[in-house]
């Protein structure tokens, strides 16, 4: 039996580009961030493996969001377009992009939002991808509204899409939000202040993207989501 | 230069529509080897009271020790229809149901081998980043020498470590104590 025990791990987070459990601003993580320090463990096996979806696990048209139902959904038509890379710049094909959003009155479509704006009977704002062969991933969709909550006194979410990327590894795994450029709400929001660093912060905002842009039908939008790289090989470690 | 990691951000309170599509709380399959397990559980916050917003999501090996990964190029028998892969949100109980068989041994670090665990992401609305953490199972003579097991305070070991129903071993219970009194461990990873 061959061993695998001394693997090519991934590496840590950079100090301040990720946010702390515990964020007092967003009154949510009060009473769910662990109050333990975490423990440090080294990437095994277990880590360097993750789950794996292929062709064969996916709905290929559901990267459209805006055909999901009979008729057209209303809003701006946008595309979100971008690459999923890792810390090298190495693109991650074939992995499983999902995304979730807000209509364009600011309205999810779930049972617990009850914002008193309009659901859309011809938007979900649900959706998923694989990357192809150079990490590119593809939505058409609407622009998500604005939407109250109750965090502070008129605490209002700037306008945001959550994105739910795999990647290679168990470590890579990485649940995000993507923000646009020009958002008000930005400054006020706790949520997207958490993280420390400010051109963390700033990478977490789409870039409006003319040749993305379709002419007459759509607004581009460009995001690239970066996944940790790997740390040196052993052999390069002692080289 | 080199890139940086993209920040993480909570899932929110609606993750349910976007991630309904691949959720997945029994990873049988037909003729799938080893034992087959139900682990039972909830989610509690500061305050003790149930999180009815949170999604888990497991990763595990098949019942010989083996990944479906690429990097797992142990020579072990590959089961096609077992992707190790889990998720599932809890109800409005926080209560959480994972149905799969208990897991080879795998390698670890130095020439150690890592006794048979799920490896679990919780994520939920409050949490901007996921939690990670390991359910391990009772009993398991491996547990002792585990490496990860090893490297927590041994007062706190047993958070990691499931629970066996009375008379029913293919039945467990695990919760995840988000703070205070019982938290359980998480790791950095």
């Amino acid at each position: 039996m061959s061993l695998i025990t001394d693997v090519q791990g991934y590496r840590r987070p950079v100090q301040g580009t990720q946010p702390e459990y515990l964020h007092p601003a967003y009154v949510s993580s009060l009473k769910r961030a662990p109050t333990q320090p975490l423990v440090v463990i080294p990437h095994t096996l277990t880590e360097i493996t993750g789950p794996q979806f292929g062709n064969e696990d996916i709905a290929p048209e559901i990267f459209d969001l805006t055909r999901q139902h009979a008729g057209e959904p209303l809003g701006e038509r946008m595309i979100v377009t971008g690459r999923v890379l890792d810390e090298d710049g190495r693109s991650i094909p074939h992995t499983l992009v999902e995304i979730w959003q807000a209509n364009a009155a600011g309205r999810y479509w779930h049972k617990w939002d009850q914002h008193n704006a309009p659901l859309d009977p011809n938007f979900t704002g649900a959706g998923h991808t694989l990357t192809d062969a150079a990490g590119r991933y593809r939505f058409l969709t609407i622009k998500p509204g604005c939407y109250p909550w109750r965090n502070h006194y008129n605490a209002w979410r700037p306008a945001h899409i959550h994105f739910s990327i795999f990647g290679p590894a168990f470590a890579t795994r990485l649940v995000t939000q993507m923000y646009f450029p020009g958002d008000p709400l930005l400054s006020s929001d706790p949520i997207f202040n958490s993280t420390p660093d400010e051109a963390a912060r700033q990478r977490l905002i789409a870039n409006f993207d003319w040749e993305t842009t379709v002419p007459e039908t759509a607004l581009g939008f460009r995001f690239d989501i970066i996944l940790r790289g790997r740390e040196q090989t052993p052999m390069e470690g002692k080289a | 230069m080199k890139l940086r990691a993209t920040s993480s951000q909570t899932v929110g309170p609606f993750f349910d529509i976007g991630l309904r599509r691949f959720c997945c709380a029994d990873l049988l399959a037909p003729g799938l080897s080893g034992p087959r397990i139900t682990i039972e559980g909830r989610i509690l916050d500061g305050d003790g009271l149930p999180v009815p917003d949170a999604v888990v999501e497991v990763w595990q090996a098949n019942a010989s020790g083996k990944y479906a990964h690429p990097e797992d190029t142990q020579n072990k028998p590959l089961e096609p229809a077992f992707k190790g892969y889990g998720r599932i949100a809890t109800d409005d109980q926080g209560r959480f149901s994972i149905i799969t068989i208990k897991p080879g041994p795998v390698p670890g670090p130095h020439g150690t081998t890592q006794a048979p665990h799920l490896q679990i992401s919780v994520f939920m609305r409050g949490l901007l980043k996921r939690l990670v953490t390991r359910i391990y199972f009772p009993d398991d003579q491996l547990n002792g020498a585990d490496p990860v097991l090893s490297l927590v305070n041994p007062e706190r070991r047993g958070t990691l470590i499931a629970k066996a129903a009375p008379e029913q071993s293919d039945r467990l219970t695990w919760d995840v104590v988000l703070q205070g009194s019982g938290e359980t461990v998480f790791f950095d990873c």
